[in-house]
């Protein structure tokens, strides 16, 4: 509520919004390259079975061995929990933050500028999020598995994908044009956050944004959509 | 012109408010809004109604004073202040909708007037700097790169009028906060309070109940006087810098 006089709550700016909002944009960048890699990772389905499984079972040894077995792994794990944890409280505490700063609601609104991906940030974000939980149930641990279990992650993508399954297919391409739309204004916003949109860069920073999320999106999509229309199996 | 005019109405801080529906006949293209507003409060005196309460001052697009959201824009379908918005902006029988700045840290005082007390108190909180006062001193006692003043002085046009506000979804005061750090952070004087200034305006801004900046830009679009987008950028920079220097 408004004071009438200054007062002195908070003296240091950790727990400012803008420094919950550099959480947000580090723990993002996090994300991001883990996606990057991640699409990578995907593509190698194109190159067959043995190269696929191949690539999944080096990356358990990758670094062995100063690592142990799966020590690389474990340790993305890890780093990507906390940064999704992050992510998700900083997002979290900075909406409920934003309702509360607009307590009475326009009765007529109207979209002067902003563009469809950034006002999905936030329930784009949710579905991302269920769409992870589904996702590793699915591919990593199969304890779902439409199209029967297997060892092979070849296998599961294949399994998993057929043209029968065309449900759990339409949540995967609803979900990855979801991440699309979301580092379309994410990696924006998160280079804003970070102090770096000065405006010669501007156009720049949006021409990388777009042109990530394009990427991701079509590098993800290629995969199961090859998988239902039978150009891997 | 004919137009029907939605208006909120709110007598006072704590009363809950309601939309209300009036018919203006003969409204000349030529009217600013602020006028055309002018003309429904003398129908309304002499109808014994109370006029609708509106903010005004100069009505010539430099002081800050006036401001409302028009049809869901904040200063209406322009990008200008309310009082330099005319009436050949809207056709003959529009409906135009008539809202007070929302936010929680701008309560309505009355009708369409909002305290905008919040934003004072976030330059109390740091928008300044501690120079001693005195003779003013050469003009080139202190020199300074042209694009720098620019900059400081394009930031400096901000009227504090809360456009900036009112359009933010996050119902945010960044852009504010971010043009006067911008303007005293691109001049010499305003270095020595560099790193506290952010950190005290920013914790001001937050204490007021104004929301996260989501870079969205709706600020900017609306802004009567062009604050630029990437003075908040320079605004994070700054704080992340104070943070990092142990200031924070």
């Amino acid at each position: 509520m408004a004071n009438s006089t200054l007062t002195k709550k908070r003296s240091t700016a950790y727990g400012s919004t803008v420094a919950l909002k550099s959480a947000m944009a580090v723990s993002g960048v996090v994300l991001v390259l883990y996606l990057i890699a991640h699409m990578y990772g995907n593509l190698k389905v194109f190159a067959g079975q043995e190269a696929f499984d191949g690539y999944a079972e080096g990356l358990r040894d990758l670094g062995y061995p100063l690592l142990p077995h799966e020590g690389f792994l474990w340790i993305v794990r890890v780093v990507l929990l906390a940064s999704i944890l992050i992510h998700i409280y900083s997002a979290a505490v900075l909406t409920i933050r934003a309702r509360k700063a607009r307590g009475h609601r326009y009765a007529v609104t109207k979209r002067v500028q902003r563009s469809y991906a950034s006002y999905t940030m936030r329930w784009g974000g949710v579905l991302i999020a269920l769409f992870v939980v589904f996702h590793i149930l699915h591919l990593t641990t199969n304890t779902i598995a439409p199209g029967g279990k297997s060892d092979s992650a070849y296998e599961r993508l294949v399994n998993g994908f057929q043209p029968e399954y065309w449900y759990v297919t339409l949540f995967y391409v609803a979900s990855v044009i979801a991440v699309g739309f979301h580092l379309r204004h994410g990696i924006w916003s998160g280079m804003a956050t970070l102090g770096l949109n000065k405006a010669p860069r501007q156009g720049k920073i949006n021409g990388v944004a777009v042109a990530i999320a394009l990427i991701v999106t079509v590098g993800f999509l290629l995969p199961p959509m090859a998988v239902t229309f039978g150009l891997v199996s | 012109m004919n137009i029907t005019l939605r208006v909120w109405r709110q007598k006072g801080r704590d009363d809950k408010g309601r939309m209300a529906s009036y018919e203006l006949t003969d409204v000349s293209p030529d009217m600013s809004f602020l006028e055309m507003l002018d003309v429904l409060n003398e129908k309304l005196t002499l109808e014994n109604e109370d006029p609708v309460a509106f903010d005004h001052d100069c009505r010539e697009g430099i002081c800050g004073a006036c401001g409302v959201v028009i049809d869901g824009e904040a200063h209406g379908p322009e990008t200008t202040t309310t009082c330099q918005l005319h009436m050949r902006s809207f056709n003959d029988g529009d409906t135009i909708t008539v809202e007070p700045w929302r936010a929680t840290a701008f309560p309505v005082v009355k009708d369409l007037v909002v305290d905008r007390g919040s934003f004072d108190r976030i330059i109390q909180a740091g928008g300044y700097i501690s120079a001693p006062t005195g003779t003013a001193p050469d003009a080139h006692a202190n020199p300074i790169p042209k694009p720098d003043a620019d900059r400081a002085f394009d930031a400096a046009t901000c009227i504090g009028c809360g456009a900036c506000v009112a359009a933010c979804p996050n119902a945010s005061g960044m852009l504010f906060t971010a043009a006067k750090v911008t303007h005293l952070g691109m001049l010499p004087q305003g270095q020595p309070e560099r790193d506290a200034r952010v950190v005290k305006m920013i914790n001001q801004h937050d204490e007021e109940d104004f929301g996260g900046c989501t870079n969205i830009g709706e600020c900017a679009a609306v802004c009567p006087k062009g604050i630029p987008l990437d003075t908040i950028s320079q605004l994070n920079r700054d704080l992340l810098g104070s943070l990092g220097r142990g200031n924070g």
